[in-house]
């Protein structure tokens, strides 16, 4: 079994949980990657999300941040102020994960526009709780894939500053330079060249002087992601049976 | 004062106006889409439209011209992708143009429960360094007088109308949701007016585990509407259509498909 770029990012992203306590989750890949982890790298993890379902334990990948089975597998349900307050403003988030349209060379985000704000080319959703994330969560992981369009010189937003401890693409992996805090070519997926990764980049690459290859995808691994996500697939497609009233 | 017990077409009538803020709540859960509907058969206009999370419902609102203005955290279809008639009136002004407010959840959370709070604005800690005050005056740096802290001020949200779906209500108009819970009750405490649609209405409320009750007092007028929050879901009543958020996709991608889409609604009445 080959792993696609896009699987290896989300099991290196699964592989970060091992040894955290909690995970605040949005919608994408850091879902995918989150719920992973619970299955193979860290059953006891809990999952957050920011609609409030502390340590849900969803059996396929919840469509929306807010599908009942969040709630009804929850430890607790608490309001939006309460999840944003309380929870990730105090300091309670181990790790956030986020994804974004464009990152820069300090790992800042871009998930509201393409082009002038004014007058965008592509009006993206916007922040959602991104900032509140990468500001507050005591560690931050970014996912995206990595194209010169995604890997940008300059952010034509700026909506989320933190500082990532590390960005997780489909080509490699990227931590911050200890003393500039400037991204940092670590690893290179199975098959990928540092070249590769460069092309892909638009600003010149800063690359470790040791560039390790990532640990591939274990049976293990691919199989619960792909079962994970076609079984979810499936059930997002089927409509719900006709409503039985409490 | 207890809430008046309305159809909602008559409570959209005398609640709703021409040029209000309006708040329609819901995370995700519970989203009012029968109330948003209503709004659109009777050609509400100009509205200032506050949401979160603008879902499908605003899509719907501001592709069929309701809307002159949004306030927002996050306007994607949740695990689907963009809200095409939402971009096509900021990107391209159809079928009018639309002014934005956009916030962070957090910072939204912070101006509703300061709205909630009587107070002029909330504060929170992110936000600085972004692009997010340059082009929102609701958002502006403040400083913590026992810290020198520099923090974000968010001004507080006071909406004309707040419209809510709850999974029931009594006949005195005591009001009782569960689930994923939102930012129902602080939209509610900070309108001037609020709205509610029930899946029922039941003699005395039984207690549920989490649920939360919001006081006749704080309700204007509630309306009967079992489904009302299709295709978002009501926990314990009816699951999520995600199949149907799925598909909307393609609805909102084309003008034409929209507008048969509009066609069907309008007919429905």
């Amino acid at each position: 079994m080959n792993a696609t770029g896009e699987e290896v990012m989300r099991i290196v992203a699964a592989r970060t949980l091992s040894g955290h306590e909690n995970c605040f989750v949005g919608i994408g890949a850091p879902n995918a990657a989150a719920n992973l982890a619970r299955r193979v790298h860290n059953p006891g993890i809990v999952l957050i999300y920011e609609s409030g379902t502390i340590g849900a334990k969803p059996d396929v990948l919840p469509l929306s941040i807010g599908d009942a089975e969040l709630a009804e597998t929850a430890d607790s349900v608490v309001s939006i102020p309460e999840i944003f307050a309380y929870w990730l403003q105090a300091g309670r988030i181990d790790v956030g994960f986020l994804g974004a349209a464009q990152i820069d060379r300090f790992g800042r985000l871009n998930t509201t526009v393409i082009g002038p704000y004014d007058h965008p080319r592509v009006r993206l959703p916007g922040a959602g709780g991104a900032p509140d994330i990468a500001a507050a969560a005591r560690e931050v992981v970014v996912m995206l894939r990595q194209r010169p369009e995604t890997f940008v010189d300059a952010l034509d937003f700026v909506t989320s500053v933190g500082k990532p401890s590390k960005v997780i693409t489909d080509l490699g992996v990227l931590v911050p330079d200890p003393a500039t805090f400037e991204l940092t070519l670590t690893h290179v997926h199975p098959g990928v060249s540092v070249d590769q990764v460069r092309k892909a980049t638009g600003w010149p690459l800063r690359v470790a002087a040791e560039v390790e290859e990532t640990e591939p995808g274990t049976a293990e691994e691919l199989g619960a992601l792909r079962d994970l996500e076609e079984r979810s697939a499936r059930a997002h497609r089927t409509p719900p049976a006709a409503g039985g009233k409490r | 004062m207890a809430p008046r017990f309305a159809s909602l077409r008559d409570a959209i009538a005398e609640l709703i106006h021409d040029g209000d803020a309006v708040a329609m709540e819901g995370f995700t859960h519970l989203i009012p889409f029968a109330a948003g509907h209503e709004l659109i058969r009777q050609g509400r206009t100009d509205l200032t439209l506050i949401r979160m999370t603008p879902d499908v419902i605003y899509d719907q609102l501001i592709g069929a011209g309701a809307a002159r203005r949004l306030v927002f955290g996050w306007g994607g279809n949740p695990g689907v992708g963009s809200l095409h008639r939402l971009r096509d009136a900021v990107e391209r002004g159809w079928p009018r143009p639309l002014e934005l407010a956009e916030y962070s959840h957090a910072m939204m959370s912070a101006a509703y429960v300061a709205g909630a709070s009587g107070l002029p604005f909330g504060v929170l800690r992110a936000g600085i360094g972004t692009s997010l005050p340059q082009h929102n005056p609701g958002i502006r740096p403040t400083t913590c007088p026992f810290t020198g802290e520099v923090l974000t001020a968010v001004e507080a949200l006071r909406p004309d109308v707040a419209v809510i779906h709850a999974q029931r209500a009594d006949r005195k108009g005591n009001v009782q949701l569960w689930g994923i819970l939102g930012i129902q009750k602080e939209a509610v405490y900070c309108a001037q007016r609020s709205l509610v649609t029930v899946e029922e209405i039941v003699e005395a409320l039984t207690p549920v585990p989490g649920a939360v009750v919001l006081p006749a007092s704080t309700i204007t007028a509630i309306a009967l509407e079992p489904r009302g929050a299709s295709p978002s879901y009501a926990h314990d009543y009816y699951a999520r259509d995600n199949a149907f958020y799925l598909a909307w996709d393609a609805v909102s991608r084309s003008r034409d498909r929209f507008a048969e889409w509009l066609r069907d609604l309008r007919a429905a009445s």
